[in-house]
């Protein structure tokens, strides 16, 4: 399932680590296995508690995004002392119009996957709310490409839960 | 001064088998040199290592009885648990009876304490619409496993202290009042289903220093009340908690009492680390409030209670139902009086205690966490322990830090005797020069050219 890119680092150059998982359509078993392995990294690396949560929930979300809608995909993680960048490029049905899919509580997942507690329309504007920078692209039939980076800040850790 | 632990190792009976590293929900404990070792800043005093162990290495350490005489006056907490551990005939004041009788002064139901905190619940979720899902903080366990394992969480912890504290509180007042007494002269002490109780008793979060004094361990005091109970009487009046402060001792109970909002109580470590990572993917907040019991079936699964928990779950659920309208419980005014002086609120922020970081300096921990996936891509993945670290995963963790070698693997290992017998086979064969003959000697030479 795994495919790991082979370390791109220099030795002496500037330190970064590169994941990369593969994820397949409506494999719900495994589903959240790809953000569960970036979040362990990240804790490895020790980034603040905060910035590790923000990048668990807008991993977790691409991924799901992946299993319900397209039929396959990648995500990948790219972390550095300063940030982790996360992108999920899949194959699907891509989405026709993106600003009323960054909607909250726009969704068009199939009542199957709502009726199973997923898809409540919330996983994008969870992402972006997550993320410092946010970018999405898509192409009808063809797929959805979404990259976020989540900076590695210790600012409002001393807050209560995430801020809204 | 370094982390006290309740849970500790007794060497002497420890065979290094790998039940415990297995069980572990922190991955707190190795193997090393044939003896378990548990790592210190990791684990959180949840017990399981005690339950699994086969050759009850993994003990509890408690207080001991004779430490009474320290004190001027001596008062029992009993956790709502205890009253679980007894046949449904036994009248819950003849337990609270027999406690005078082992040497206290006074005895105080923390059930009295859990009336307390539930309205203080309440009256802070109303307070409070931020965050969501508020995580109780009445088990130790839980409130550590959070500091160590999810340390973005540990602001979901409701800030207001446990039942425990509460009746410690109650019980310290009413010496004060009553008996005139100063404060150094009272000693509280809880009689506990669990370590992790006693851990947070000696180092206590939210507060500098606890009310409570020590501990006890229930399954001691279970066995020294078994003695005086004949002579117990069932009229000294000094049950006062309500049933549903008491139903605080299973699991369910707290959210039971609670009543209102939207409550999920989870019981079990392992559970508990699932619905934790649900809270942290933000997939809970639609929840209020989080009960979270580190033991199967609540503080009646306790490792140091004597009754089956699922049998004690079940003496507790009747004796509640039978209490339900005999004691009215902590008079609400009482409640709002505690809640408003603020004793029971935390006093400072419970801190992350991540333990993950493989360096200081984050673009090393980066080249390490790089190093760690690399190495783990290599093992075998069988998690079967026999390197001393829990799955294939923390051993390559190990092999990072520098605690452990690539060859702790068996199976790495028996890779490279393979390689190192197979080269030895090969060198068996060759022939000093002088010996070879035709054929050989001729491939041996063109060996020898390229």
């Amino acid at each position: 399932m795994e495919t790991r890119k082979p370390d791109q680092t220099a030795p002496d150059g500037p330190a970064r680590l590169e994941l990369e998982f593969a994820v397949e359509g409506r494999d719900f078993a495994a589903a959240g296995n790809a953000a569960s392995r970036i979040k362990r990294a990240l804790e490895h690396v020790g980034f603040a508690a905060r910035a590790v949560r923000r990048a668990s929930i807008t991993a977790y979300e691409a991924e799901m995004n992946i299993v319900i809608h397209a039929r396959r995909g990648v995500i990948r993680a790219c972390i550095t002392p300063e940030a982790v960048t996360i992108t999920a490029d899949d194959e699907g049905p891509g989405i026709p119009d993106i600003e009323l899919a960054m909607q909250e509580g726009y969704s068009t997942a199939p009542e199957d996957i709502r009726e199973m507690g997923f898809g409540a329309g919330m996983g994008l504007p969870n992402m972006r709310k997550c993320s410092d920078r946010f970018s999405i692209e898509s192409r009808v039939g063809q797929g959805t490409a979404v990259r976020a980076v989540i900076r590695n800040e210790r600012r409002g850790t001393e807050g209560r839960g995430l801020d809204r | 001064m370094s982390y006290f632990h309740s849970v500790t190792l007794e060497r002497e009976k420890c065979k290094g088998c790998t039940n415990c590293i297995k069980r572990c929900s922190t991955e707190a404990i190795r193997v090393r040199e044939g003896k378990a070792r548990i790592l210190e800043e990791r684990c959180v005093d949840c017990g399981e290592c005690i339950r699994i162990c086969p050759n009850q290495a993994k003990v509890a350490v408690t207080d001991k009885l004779e430490r009474l005489k320290e004190f001027r006056y001596n008062v029992a907490l009993p956790a709502p648990a205890f009253f679980g551990q007894f046949g449904r005939e036994v009248d819950p004041e003849r337990v609270m009876d027999g406690l005078l009788r082992l040497g206290f002064d006074h005895v105080v139901e923390v059930a009295l304490g859990a009336d307390a905190v539930t309205c203080a619940i309440r009256w802070y979720m109303e307070e409070h619409a931020r965050p969501r899902p508020l995580i109780s903080s009445a088990c130790p366990a839980v409130v550590r496993l959070i500091q160590v394992r999810f340390p973005s969480l540990v602001d979901h912890i409701i800030p207001l202290q446990t039942p425990m504290d509460a009746a410690a509180l109650i019980a310290r007042r009413e010496a004060r009042e009553r008996e005139g007494l100063k404060d150094e002269d009272i000693a509280t002490w809880f009689i506990t289903p669990c370590p992790a109780k006693m851990t947070a008793i000696r180092q206590p979060v939210g507060v500098q220093r606890s009310e409570v004094t020590g501990a006890f361990s229930m399954s001691e005091i279970y066995g020294l009340l078994l003695g005086v109970m004949s002579q117990a009487r069932e009229d000294g009046g000094l049950c006062r908690a309500s049933a549903l402060g008491l139903g605080w001792g299973r699991a369910g109970g707290e959210n039971h009492a609670i009543g209102t909002g939207a409550l999920l109580a989870v019981d079990g470590i392992h559970n508990v680390i699932a619905v934790l990572e649900e809270v942290l993917r933000d997939r809970l907040q639609d929840l209020d409030y989080l009960e979270l019991q580190a033991c199967v079936g609540g503080c009646v699964g306790g490792p140091l209670v004597t009754e089956n928990p699922f049998v004690g779950r079940t003496n507790l659920r009747v004796l509640t139902e039978r209490l339900a309208d005999v004691h009215p419980g902590l008079p609400v005014d009482a409640s709002r009086q505690i809640f408003k002086s603020g004793q029971l609120a935390m006093r400072c922020r419970i801190e992350p205690r991540p333990v993950m970081k493989l360096d200081e300096d984050i673009a090393r921990a980066i080249s390490k966490t790089e190093q760690l996936e690399r190495v783990l891509a290599s093992l075998p993945g069988l998690d079967c322990g026999s390197c001393g670290s829990p799955h294939c995963r923390s051993l390559a963790e190990d092999i990072v830090r520098g605690s452990a070698f690539e060859t702790d693997c068996i199976f790495k290992l028996r890779e490279q005797v393979h390689a190192l017998a197979k080269e030895m086979l090969e060198l068996a064969q060759k022939l000093p020069p002088a010996m070879r003959q035709g054929e050989e000697a001729s491939r041996a030479d063109k060996d020898g050219e390229t």
